[in-house]
C-alpha cells in the first residue's frame, strides 16, 4: 500500500495554488542592485528624516561585514543580492482615498478575499494592505483613532509619529542582530505600525495583508507594535504571492513591545507561493520576529500557520524581561513537494516567575523537510522560571523528513523545564479506520491533520481558525492515495 | 447476504487463511470461534478490505456482487461494518465530528441530504444513554485515552448510528466486565434484525450467551473445521479446541 500511496502522492502533490495570479499595474521599480545610493534614493522617495537614513546606512555597512548564516537545515542556491530590485510600487497619486487606488489592485485584494472597502468589511477586522514595497490603504483608521489606537503604514508612522518610531525601532531587533535583520534594516520599504495607548483594549482585530506582485523584487517589510501599559491587541498577518519560476526573497522584521500588564497576540497565516513540485520558484522567507515583554505581567503570544514558501527560516521569539511575564509560541508548519522549513522559537527568561509555552506541530508530505529549532534560555536572575515545550511531527509518505533541535540553557536552578516530543507517520491504521467508516482518503487525511493541529488552531482568532483549517485541507488534498 | 468462496489470505507473505467457505444469509447471526492465531481477525480485516491483508485467491460476494477487489471505503458504503478489537485513536478529532462525517459519507453515497446537527445530536444522545455513556462522550477525541470498555462502546455507538447491512464483531467481548458485556450485547441485539446479518468473532462462548447465534463455526489454522448450532459453542467451552484438531 505504501508504494501505491507514494505514486499517488507524487502524482498529486503538485496542487494548484489559488493565489498565484499576477496583477498588471503600472509601477515604479528600482533597477536591480544594492549600494548606498539605492538606500538614499529609497529614503528620499519616502521623505524620511535624516536619522532614519543614517540608521539605514549604518545597518547597510554592518550587513556588508556579515555572512549569510549557514547553520539552518535548509539548502538553496546562493542569493545574488545585486540581482534584486529593492523597491517596487504601483503608481498611485495619493493613498488618502480608495477611489484613487488602481482598480486592478482593489480587484487583487478582492480575489484574495480581503475587502478594502469598509462597507464590506470583514466583521471586526481593520486591514493594512501592503502591495510589494508600499502600503496601499489602511481601513478603519478613524474608528480606531477614537480609541487612541494608531494603526497605519510604517512609512506614514515615520512622518506622523517620529518620536515613537525613533524610540522603538531596533529596540528589540537591533540591526546588528543577524544577516537578514541587518539587510531589512537597510532597505525595508513599508509595513505596519501599531500603537495601543494605556489601558485600551483594541476594539478591532488588526491585520496586515502582504502581497508580493512584482517580479525579481525583494519584499522587506518592517512591523512595529507597541502595547502601552495595561493595553491589549490581537494582530494578524497574511501573505501570498504570484507563481513565478524565479525565487523571490522576503526578509521581514517584526518587533513587538509589551509594557506592564499589556498583552499582544500576533497570528500569522503564511501562504507565500511555495514553488512547483520540482522545487522551481517560490518565496525564500527569511524573517526575524521578536517580542519584548518589557513590563511586569506582560504577555506576548505568537501563533503561526506556515504553509507556503520554498524556504522558511523563522523563529518568533519572546524576551521575558518583566517579572511574571509570559511568552507563548504556537506553530503549525507544513512542508510538501520540495519545501523546506526551519522554524521554531527562542524563549529568553530574564524576569522572575516568567513562564513560556511552546507548542510546535510539523507536518511533512512529499519530499518536504521540516525542522523545529527551539531555544529556551533561563538567565541567572530568572527565579522560578517555567517552560513547557511540546514538539510533534507527522509524516505523510516516506520521502519527507522531520527534524527537531531543542536547545536548553539554564542558569538558575529554580527553573522548571518540561519537554515532550513525538514523531509519527500518518497511520495506515488511522486511514483504514476512517475508510472502514466510509470516509474517503482526502477527508481522512485532513481530519487527522486538523486533529493533530487542534491545540494551535484553537489559539487563532475565530475567523482565521476557519481559514487555517481550510488552507491545510487544500494544501494536503490528494497527498495520500 | 455474504458468501465467501475458497478464500486464501496472506499477511506479509505468510498464509493465514487457507481456503474459507462461508455463507451468512440475511437475518442470521453467525459466530466464529477459534484460538489465538487461527485467522479470525484476518478474516474480519479481509472482509473489510484492509490492504495489508492480501487476498491470494478466492472471492467474497455481498448480495451476489463480487466485492473481492472493492476498496475499504466502498465496502463500508455498501454496508459492511467492523467493530474493531483495537480501534485506533485519532487525537484531536472529536467523536461527534468523526461520527457525523461517517454518517454523512453514507448519506451522500445513498443520495440523501446531510444529517443536520440537531438531528445528529438527538439521535446520538439516545444511543449514548442506551450504552450508559454520558453526552460528553461526543466531545472526546476518538479512542484517545478511552478505557477498554469505552472503546468497545464507541464501536457499538458507531454500529447503531451507521446501521450497516453486515456487521463483523471482532473480539468485542475482550476486556469487558460483566456489566459492560451486557450493555454491549444489548446494543448488538438492538441492531440485529431480519434485514441484516452479523458475524461474531470470539474466543469464548460467554458473549454468545447474550447474543444467540444461529450458526457457530470453529476455525482452526485458517480453515473452518466444524460448524453447528449453539451446542457446538458450549462443547468448545467445555472441552477446548484440541479435540477438534484430530
Amino acid at each position: 500500500m505504501i508504494d501505491k500511496n507514494q505514486k499517488i502522492i507524487d502524482k498529486n502533490l503538485d496542487q494548484k495554488y489559488k493565489y498565484g495570479f499576477t496583477t498588471n499595474v503600472e509601477q515604479i521599480k528600482f533597477e536591480p542592485g544594492l549600494d548606498e545610493e539605492v538606500i538614499k534614493k529609497l529614503s528620499k522617495i519616502k521623505n524620511e528624516p535624516k536619522w532614519l537614513l543614517n540608521w539605514r546606512l549604518k545597518a547597510y555597512k554592518n550587513w556588508k561585514k556579515m555572512k549569510e548564516p549557514t547553520w539552518a537545515n535548509i539548502h538553496y542556491e546562493p542569493i545574488d543580492y545585486q540581482a534584486l530590485s529593492y523597491y517596487a510600487a504601483p503608481k498611485v497619486k495619493s493613498r488618502k482615498s480608495l477611489d484613487e487606488v488602481d482598480p486592478e489592485i482593489l480587484d487583487t485584494y478582492n480575489k484574495l478575499g480581503i475587502s478594502l472597502d469598509e462597507q464590506k468589511k470583514l466583521e471586526g477586522v481593520a486591514v493594512d494592505a501592503v502591495f510589494d514595497s508600499v502600503s496601499i490603504t489602511t481601513t478603519f483608521k478613524d474608528e480606531l483613532a477614537k480609541h487612541g489606537v494608531l494603526f497605519c503604514s510604517f512609512s506614514e508612522a515615520v512622518i506622523e509619529y517620529p518620536d515613537l518610531v525613533k524610540k522603538y525601532l531596533g529596540s528589540v531587533i537591533p540591526y546588528t542582530d543577524n544577516y537578514f535583520a541587518a539587510l531589512n534594516s537597510a532597505v525595508f520599504s513599508d509595513g505596519s505600525f501599531v500603537y495601543i495607548p494605556k489601558n485600551v483594549k483594541c476594539p478591532l482585530e488588526l491585520s496586515t495583508y502582504f502581497r508580493i506582485n512584482a517580479s525579481n523584487t525583494g519584499q522587506f517589510e518592517r512591523t512595529l507594535i507597541i502595547a502601552d501599559e495595561g493595553s491589549e491587541v490581537s494582530y494578524l498577518e497574511g501573505c501570498t504571492a504570484p507563481m513565478r519560476d524565479e525565487n523571490q526573497l522576503h526578509a521581514a522584521c517584526v518587533e513587538l513591545i509589551a509594557h506592564e500588564n499589556a498583552t499582544i497576540k500576533y497570528s500569522t497565516i503564511q501562504n507565500w507561493y511555495a514553488g512547483n513540485k520540482d522545487g522551481k520558484g517560490g518565496i525564500y522567507n527569511f524573517v526575524t520576529k521578536r517580542g519584548k515583554c518589557a513590563g511586569d505581567r506582560s504577555k506576548i503570544s505568537w501563533t503561526q500557520v506556515e504553509t507556503g514558501s520554498a524556504i522558511t527560516w523563522k523563529y518568533p521569539s519572546v524576551i521575558m524581561q518583566g517579572d511574571d511575564s509570559i511568552g507563548e509560541f504556537y506553530s503549525v508548519a507544513v512542508t510538501k513537494n520540495k519545501q523546506q522549513a526551519d522554524t521554531g522559537t527562542k524563549m529568553i527568561h530574564i524576569g522572575k516567575n516568567t513562564k513560556s509555552t511552546i507548542i510546535s506541530k510539523g507536518i511533512s508530505a512529499g519530499e518536504g523537510q521540516n525542522t523545529y529549532r527551539g531555544g529556551v534560555k533561563i538567565l541567572k536572575n530568572a527565579e522560578n522560571a517555567r517552560n513547557f515545550s511540546q514538539c510533534d511531527s507527522i509524516l505523510i509518505g516516506d520521502k519527507c523528513g522531520a527534524h527537531t533541535f531543542p536547545y536548553i540553557d539554564v542558569k538558575n536552578q529554580t527553573a522548571k523545564m518540561e519537554h515532550e516530543a513525538s514523531t509519527s507517520s500518518i497511520g495506515e491504521d488511522q486511514l483504514f479506520y476512517c475508510n472502514q467508516r466510509g470516509i474517503n482518503l482526502d477527508d481522512a487525511v485532513s481530519m487527522i491533520v486538523n486533529g493533530f493541529c487542534k491545540e494551535v488552531f484553537e489559539e487563532l482568532p475565530m475567523e482565521f481558525a476557519v481559514e487555517a483549517k481550510q488552507l491545510i485541507e487544500v494544501t494536503l488534498e490528494n497527498s495520500v492515495g | 447476504m455474504i458468501k465467501i468462496k475458497k478464500l486464501k489470505v496472506s499477511v506479509e507473505e505468510k498464509d493465514i487463511l487457507k481456503g474459507i467457505n462461508l455463507e451468512i444469509p440475511k437475518g442470521e447471526v453467525h459466530a466464529i470461534m477459534g484460538r489465538n492465531g487461527s485467522g479470525k481477525s484476518t478474516l474480519a480485516n479481509a472482509l473489510a478490505g484492509n490492504e495489508k491483508f492480501e487476498v491470494k485467491s478466492g472471492s467474497i460476494y455481498m448480495n451476489d456482487v463480487d466485492i473481492t477487489e472493492m476498496s475499504a471505503e466502498n465496502r463500508a458504503l455498501s454496508g459492511i461494518f467492523v467493530c474493531f478489537q483495537y480501534p485506533v485513536a485519532i487525537p484531536g478529532v472529536s467523536m461527534a465530528y468523526f461520527l457525523r462525517a461517517a454518517i454523512n459519507a453514507h448519506f451522500e453515497h445513498q443520495g440523501k441530504e446531510e444529517m443536520d446537527a440537531v438531528e445528529f445530536l438527538n439521535k446520538s444522545k439516545k444511543i449514548l444513554s442506551e450504552l450508559n455513556l454520558d453526552d460528553s462522550f461526543l466531545k472526546r477525541s476518538i479512542n484517545d485515552g478511552f478505557s477498554g470498555g469505552e472503546k468497545k462502546k464507541s464501536e457499538i455507538l458507531q454500529l447503531l448510528s451507521l446501521n450497516p447491512k453486515f456487521a463483523i464483531l471482532d473480539e468485542t467481548d475482550s476486556g469487558l466486565d460483566i456489566d459492560a458485556l451486557k450493555t454491549v450485547a444489548d446494543g448488538v441485539n438492538k441492531f440485529n434484525s431480519k434485514d441484516n446479518s452479523t458475524l461474531i468473532i470470539t474466543h469464548y462462548e460467554r458473549l454468545l450467551e447474550y447474543i444467540k447465534p444461529d450458526v457457530v463455526h470453529v476455525m482452526i489454522d485458517g480453515k473452518i473445521k466444524k460448524s453447528g448450532d449453539m451446542s457446538l459453542a458450549q462443547e468448545v467451552e467445555k472441552k477446548g479446541y484440541s479435540w477438534l484438531l484430530k
